[in-house]
């Protein structure tokens, strides 16, 4: 993992590699998450920034799938920021309403912001937990796959 | 003029125990669990993430469970939660193009790129009974197939017809992010209403209402020949731009039914004849009402495309005031709450009319003897 870390000329990862894990570390678990933080040695500190708090975000669509902007209508989701003693700031953003997620989210995120810490946990937390929902979403997909129809039009009369 | 009443409240605190204990049913029954509901009755669910307008399965199952069933208390529920929550921001307008698809069918096109996917379908069952769901037999394991799906699914209308210019086009403005997005949950129902203001109207409006406005345009009111030019069932990435962090990030999948109609269009003075279009889009797996939604949608395009307005289902005053059912419901059934004090003034009012008409009547005939 450690060759293909991306990295900007100010020595901080790029973008892309912080959404990807961000996008991961939302649609993990809580349970996993926390089962994750606990194996790191033990007392990592984080301060609050911001209390994990629940609120809505309101979801927009375009008419015709690529038309006008609409509103939908609102999904919950719980943010939190921490902040670590080295000075990296995380964010979690996690929809629904479990607080410990966010949180956990948030200071998984400031971690992986510290070079010491960015490729081990890339390797070792983030690419298993892509991994499992790569899987999840690849056995859906060979179910949904097996539905996959064709349809003959008959002639009218043909049975006739 | 409404009176309200005061008292009653040890009447109403041992309604609302009694209400709890029949809510829990005969206690021998285990009792339900909020995520039985979510992983079981997701359809239910889906229906009060719509009309609630609010995408949370788990608060949805639990206000089920607290409505006992009734959807419409339940959507009352979560319509009552959200105004306790902030409102963090907008999200970026979902792409329903990438979505991972569970269902993917077109009636217009048999041959799709991407193909027809019929996905978890009520389409073909036979309608019967099925006894052993009573029984907790053994359900049968999904199959799989192998060659799986293809990752491009390209969206029907565009990529059929679009191409010859047969159909109107969904356009974007120039300068989009300089214009404001209406939002009912901000600004009350204006007329003439954009075509933003009623999609979200229809998309949070009642199901069963949606759906018999858009069955009245199948029978003829106002009729536009719809054909159903694509519905697509799955999940889609909820994606916000969170201020402090200045980037776009995927916070995870939100479950949409998307469906796109393709309806008749004579041509205007400005327009040559063409296919139009309706839309309709609503969380979770809600396929009546997304197919529903679409045709009244289209309906309600009569005044942009100089259709004269002949039925109720073009006329977006009627649609859309009464599309909400939480409105609907609480001003139907406001009037089973006590209206003593108003009713006694209307008893007064045609007790003395009927009085000056007796006497009336015994004067006339007093001036006639």
């Amino acid at each position: 993992m450690t060759d293909t870390l991306e990295k900007n000329t100010d020595g901080t990862v790029d973008v892309a590699t912080r959404q990807h894990w961000i996008s991961v570390l939302s649609r993990s678990s809580s349970n996993e998450l926390c089962a994750y933080w606990e194996d790191l040695s033990p007392g990592l500190t984080y301060s609050m920034l911001r209390q994990p708090e629940t609120g809505l975000v309101m979801v927009r669509a375009r008419a015709g799938g690529k038309g006008q902007r609409f509103n939908l209508g609102e999904a919950s989701v719980t943010r939190c920021s921490v902040s670590m003693e080295t000075g990296e700031v995380g964010h979690g953003y996690v929809t629904g309403r479990n607080k410990r997620h966010a949180e956990m989210a948030a200071a998984f995120d400031a971690l992986l912001q510290n070079e010491n810490w960015t490729a081990r946990l890339l390797e070792n937390v983030i690419a298993p937990i892509d991994e499992r929902l790569q899987k999840s979403k690849n056995e859906r997909q060979a179910k949904v796959a097996s539905t996959k129809v064709d349809f003959f039009t008959m002639v009218r009369g043909e049975d006739e | 003029m409404y009176v309200a009443v005061k008292g009653g409240e040890k009447a109403i605190a041992n309604a609302h125990k009694l209400l709890a204990e029949d809510r829990r049913g005969c206690p021998d029954v285990d009792e339900l669990q909020t995520r039985q509901i979510s992983e079981q009755l997701g359809l239910g669910v889906s229906r009060i993430m719509a009309e609630g307008s609010l995408y949370d399965k788990d608060l949805c199952a639990l206000a089920m469970k607290q409505a006992r069933g009734d959807m419409i208390e339940a959507i009352f529920l979560i319509r009552a939660y959200r105004t306790t929550l902030p409102r963090f921001s907008y999200s970026v307008p979902v792409d329903t193009s990438k979505m991972d698809i569970d269902r993917r069918i077109s009636a217009t096109f048999k041959d799709l790129p991407g193909g027809q996917i019929l996905g978890p379908t009520f389409d073909y069952t036979h309608r019967l009974i099925d006894f052993t769901l009573e029984a907790d037999e053994q359900v049968p394991k999904a199959n799989t197939s192998e060659a799986g799906l293809d990752d491009d699914m390209p969206r029907v209308l565009d990529n059929l017809l679009k191409g010859e210019g047969l159909i109107q086009s969904e356009a974007v403005v120039e300068d989009e992010d300089s214009q404001a997005v209406g939002d009912l949950t901000r600004e009350p129902l204006e007329f003439p209403a954009n075509r933003d203001v009623r999609l979200q109207n229809l998309a949070r409006g009642d199901e069963g209402f949606v759906l018999a406005l858009g069955y009245s345009t199948q029978r003829g009111y106002a009729r536009s020949h719809a054909f159903v030019g694509e519905i697509r069932f799955g999940k889609a990435s909820l994606v916000i731009e969170p201020e402090e962090l200045g980037f776009a990030i995927d916070i995870g999948d939100i479950e949409l039914t998307e469906c796109e109609t393709v309806n008749q269009f004579q041509g205007s003075k400005t327009e040559p004849p063409q296919f139009t279009r309706g839309y309709g889009l609503a969380f979770g797996q809600n396929e009546r009402k997304a197919i529903s939604m679409a045709l009244v949608d289209r309906a309600l395009r009569a005044r942009e495309l100089g259709e004269d307005i002949v039925a109720a289902v073009q006329d977006e005053e009627f649609v859309l005031s009464h599309s909400d059912n939480i409105q609907s419901t609480g001003f139907v059934e406001h009037i089973k709450l006590p209206h003593y004090v108003d009713f006694q003034s209307e008893l007064e009012l045609v007790r003395r009319m009927r009085r000056d008409l007796e006497e009336k009547n015994i004067s006339e005939k007093q001036a006639a003897e």
